[in-house]
């Protein structure tokens, strides 16, 4: 029997599953599909700090860059092989009035301990981009990774040093009970019993919270990514994106909201993001999203105007209301953790995620106040 | 372009037999009708042909589109949408400069064909290795593949391919088939107008001198910069190598295991799919969105004259559809399930088996535009990957410019998947380029 039941093999999962192991605890890690098969398998593997304003999600951004930083380092313990790239992120500002509310945003992210340096011309940093800009600001803790390969990789770690252990293509179907305690997972393929359920469903994790009679408005968020050919030119060498990307973030209209999002990947590709729409789970390819990312990509790179889209993906989000992911024990099932509703963020947020989750599996201090992600917020 | 009544009532996409049939169809109960292909010529893969040089059973069906269809060549079409009260077919128009078109009618018809069945093997990557639809069209165009060929895979279409290169002068070195010889004259019993088309095959061969084995395979090409030989072997009937390796010089090798449908445009609607790699049609090739319908190898693969008959049924339906009416023609519907009774019993007797997996190497591309060896895909099933899109999004294959129609049925196999059961999901069905897509499409072609 193992202490913890992690539902759910993303990133966050996996995050979840490496931190508990490295606490001592014993992991088992279950999915209905097979790893990052979800919404991480959807994303581009984005650590941002950039986009974030000041507050909660920021102060856990900055402590999850550290992390990513730690476990990817060749010479560190982990050493994980996942396409991490600490390669900078470039928001760029097409108006004046744009570029001094950039500006002013980014000194107050700087009280908060976010780096950056204001870039009168853009092309300096990144010489294709258009020369119609106003201004940019560069973060250097903007990061990438890419998604799967982290996730697997930090899976197969726990698993390989036997702390861990990984049932894919496994359903929950219900939560097992000692009295008001969870007591582990029913699944399709019999129950698991553990001392703590972790619930890192992503954009199914409302369905996990209301086995355990909690409401969690985690909706699905629908993104398109654009996929380039292998590219030489034009240089993409940073995370680059408009400044209208942070409002959109924010906005709560289910309409579509499109801020291309342009960066390369150790692959050659440029992967061009993200479109934001609330239509339920609807894979169905939608035009307009796919036109809107491609005319704001090329206002950013003309050069790109010739380059092909050989792919699209899409996946889902998982959205709360206030935007913040939802961390910490569930009101009425001790012993049930939630760790899901990451939006767009779930990748840069999951190392801080997990290592907050281990500290409460473990009755541990934590570095900072959990009260903003509470479980019962919504109630 | 909202709100408007659309451009057409049928938009026909492919012109191959069942395009051609199914436009003539519909025009002739008096639909507009619009044909979208390709290529520059009309045929499809099946009539392909160099300028000039028109079969005649083409020439027959082009006739029949002279009532009113319009004919778009060179439209490749990139995606297809629902627009009240009707669809939206995005397409790229021209060779070079890649003009965005967009087409509006009141339904579709998916006639997009199919295309080969690839399977890796040690060197398939190899200049001078190709499908064996590959082969056959070059030669179609003009190019014969190199002197000294060999033929290889599964399947009837193996032996037209051989006779078709000896005809036009190469050396063809053999025909191997990983399957029993005997199968296919049990399927040809079912149709015995066939059973002079095969004896024509057989006497191209013999004339030719070109030897037919069965239960053997090519498992690898070697060479230096392009092909200089392959290594056949005997295979059980699993398709393992069971001894009997020999080595045969070449400088061309045309391996056909079958062929894939086209399912993407289809997958785009949300039309349902199935029994196997088909979409799912009723006995007027109406899918399951309404307003779509689809006839030829999308709906499972059965040759020209049964892509033909049911391009016909497709069109008529659609006019009735759309309340034209035409009378029934049960005559076309017994034709119809003669022909799909045969085709079935084709298929049935050409199975890909599992053993070629024991023809990989730890080097072997698996995917070739990604250069994925076989090595990859099984370290990515070792860090958790259960089916085909695990192992695509940790080992990549799949993910490059052919989008996984070469390699999409080895690594769904290789990842433990029934590769009649994956949904191919290409929601950009052809390369375009951003400025193009930005750009927003032409309002009429």
């Amino acid at each position: 029997m193992p202490d913890v039941v992690v539902i759910g093999a993303g990133i966050v999962g996996a995050a979840c599953a490496h931190y508990a192991a490295e606490a001592g605890l014993t992991v088992t890690v279950v999915d209905r599909g097979p790893v990052a098969s979800g919404t991480t398998g959807a994303g581009e593997g984005n650590i941002l700090v950039s986009d974030k304003e000041p507050g909660p999600e920021l102060d856990l951004a900055l402590l999850s860059a550290t992390l990513w930083r730690e476990l990817t380092d060749p010479a560190g313990p982990c050493a994980l092989a996942a396409e991490y790239e600490p390669k900078g992120g470039l928001v760029v500002a097409s108006s004046a009035g744009t570029m001094s509310v950039l500006a002013d945003f980014a000194s107050c992210q700087a009280k908060s301990g976010v780096e950056h340096s204001v870039a009168a011309d853009p092309r300096e940093i990144e010489p294709d981009l258009t020369p119609k800009l106003a201004g940019g600001v560069f973060y250097p803790q903007d990061a990438q990774v890419q998604p799967m390969l982290a996730t697997a990789a930090l899976l197969a770690r726990a698993t390989r040093r036997g702390a861990a252990r990984l049932a894919t293509g496994t359903e929950v179907t219900g939560l097992l009970r000692a009295g008001d305690r969870v007591a582990g997972v029913r699944t399709e393929r019999g129950d698991i019993h553990a001392g703590a359920v972790v619930n890192a469903a992503g954009t199914w994790g409302g369905e996990i919270a209301a086995m355990a009679g909690t409401e969690l408005p985690v909706a699905p968020r629908r993104g398109f990514i654009l996929v380039t050919e292998p590219l030489v030119t034009p240089r993409i060498r940073h995370k680059v994106y408009t400044a209208a990307y942070i409002t959109d973030v924010s906005d709560d209209s289910a309409a579509l909201a499109t801020s291309a999002v342009v960066e390369s990947t150790m692959a050659g590709t440029v992967l061009i993001g993200a479109s934001r729409e609330r239509v339920g789970f609807d894979r169905t390819p939608s035009v307009p999203a796919l036109r809107t990312l491609a005319a704001q990509a090329v206002a950013l790179f003309p050069g790109l105007a010739d380059r092909h889209v050989i792919r699209t993906y899409c996946g889902f989000r998982p959205y709360t209301p206030d935007h913040l992911p939802v961390i910490g024990e569930d009101p009425h099932t001790p012993g049930l953790f939630h760790a899901c509703g990451h939006e767009g963020a779930g990748v840069g947020l999951a190392p801080a995620t997990g290592h907050l989750v281990a500290r409460l599996l473990t009755g541990g201090a934590v570095p900072f106040d959990l009260t903003p992600f509470r479980p019962g917020r919504f109630a | 372009m909202d709100e408007q009544a659309p451009d057409y009532d049928l938009a026909v996409i492919g012109g191959g037999p069942a395009g051609l049939a199914g436009a003539a169809a519909a025009a002739r109960e008096g639909l507009s009708v619009v044909l979208l292909d390709a290529g520059p010529r009309l045929g499809g893969q099946f009539y392909r042909h160099r300028p000039g040089e028109e079969p005649a059973r083409l020439k027959a069906l082009r006739r029949g589109l002279a009532s009113g269809v319009e004919v778009l060549l060179e439209h490749r079409v990139w995606s297809v949408e629902r627009r009240p009260p009707g669809f939206a077919v995005h397409c790229l128009a021209g060779t070079r400069d890649e003009r965005p078109v967009a087409v509006g009618a009141r339904a579709l018809l998916i006639a997009t064909g199919a295309h080969d069945l690839a399977l890796p093997f040690p060197g398939w990557d190899l200049p001078g290795v190709m499908t064996a639809g590959g082969a056959q069209a070059l030669l179609k165009g003009g190019v014969l593949a190199g002197r000294r060929i060999v033929v290889a895979g599964t399947g009837p279409f193996l032996l037209p391919v051989a006779a078709s290169l000896a005809r036009a002068g190469a050396r063809v070195a053999g025909v191997f088939e990983a399957g029993p010889l005997r199968a296919p004259a049990l399927a040809l019993l079912r149709r015995p107008g066939r059973l002079a088309e095969a004896a024509e095959y057989g006497r191209s061969l013999l004339e030719h001198r070109i030897p037919y084995r069965g239960r053997r395979a090519v498992i690898a090409a070697r060479g230096g910069d392009r092909l200089t030989h392959v290594t056949v072997a005997r295979v059980d009937a699993a398709w393992r190598p069971a001894g009997g390796f020999v080595e045969i010089e070449c400088d061309a090798l045309a391996v056909g295991y079958g062929f894939v449908p086209q399912l993407e445009l289809a997958v785009q609607l949300g039309c349902r799919l199935g029994p196997g790699p088909a979409v799912a049609v009723d006995a007027g090739r109406r899918t399951s969105v309404p307003g779509v319908y689809a006839a030829g190898e999308t709906t499972g693969v059965g040759g020209a004259d049964l892509a033909e008959v049911e391009g016909r049924v497709a069109g008529r339906a659609a006019a009735a559809d759309l309340g034209r009416g035409p009378r029934p023609d049960p005559g076309l519907s017994r034709l119809a399930d003669r022909l799909t009774a045969f085709a079935r019993s084709l298929r049935d007797a050409y199975p890909v088996r599992d053993g070629w997996r024991a023809w990989l190497a730890g080097d072997t591309l698996v995917c070739r535009c990604e250069e994925v060896p076989y090595s990859r895909v099984r370290e990515a099933l070792a860090l958790g990957a259960t089916d085909a899109r695990s192992v695509k999004l940790l080992a990549r294959p799949g993910m490059g410019w052919c989008q996984g129609r070469m390699c999409g049925y080895a690594v769904a196999c290789l990842s433990g998947e029934d590769p009649a059961l994956v949904t191919p999901s290409r929601p950009v069905a052809q390369p375009i380029r951003l400025g193009a897509l930005a750009s927003g499409d032409a309002e009429r072609p």
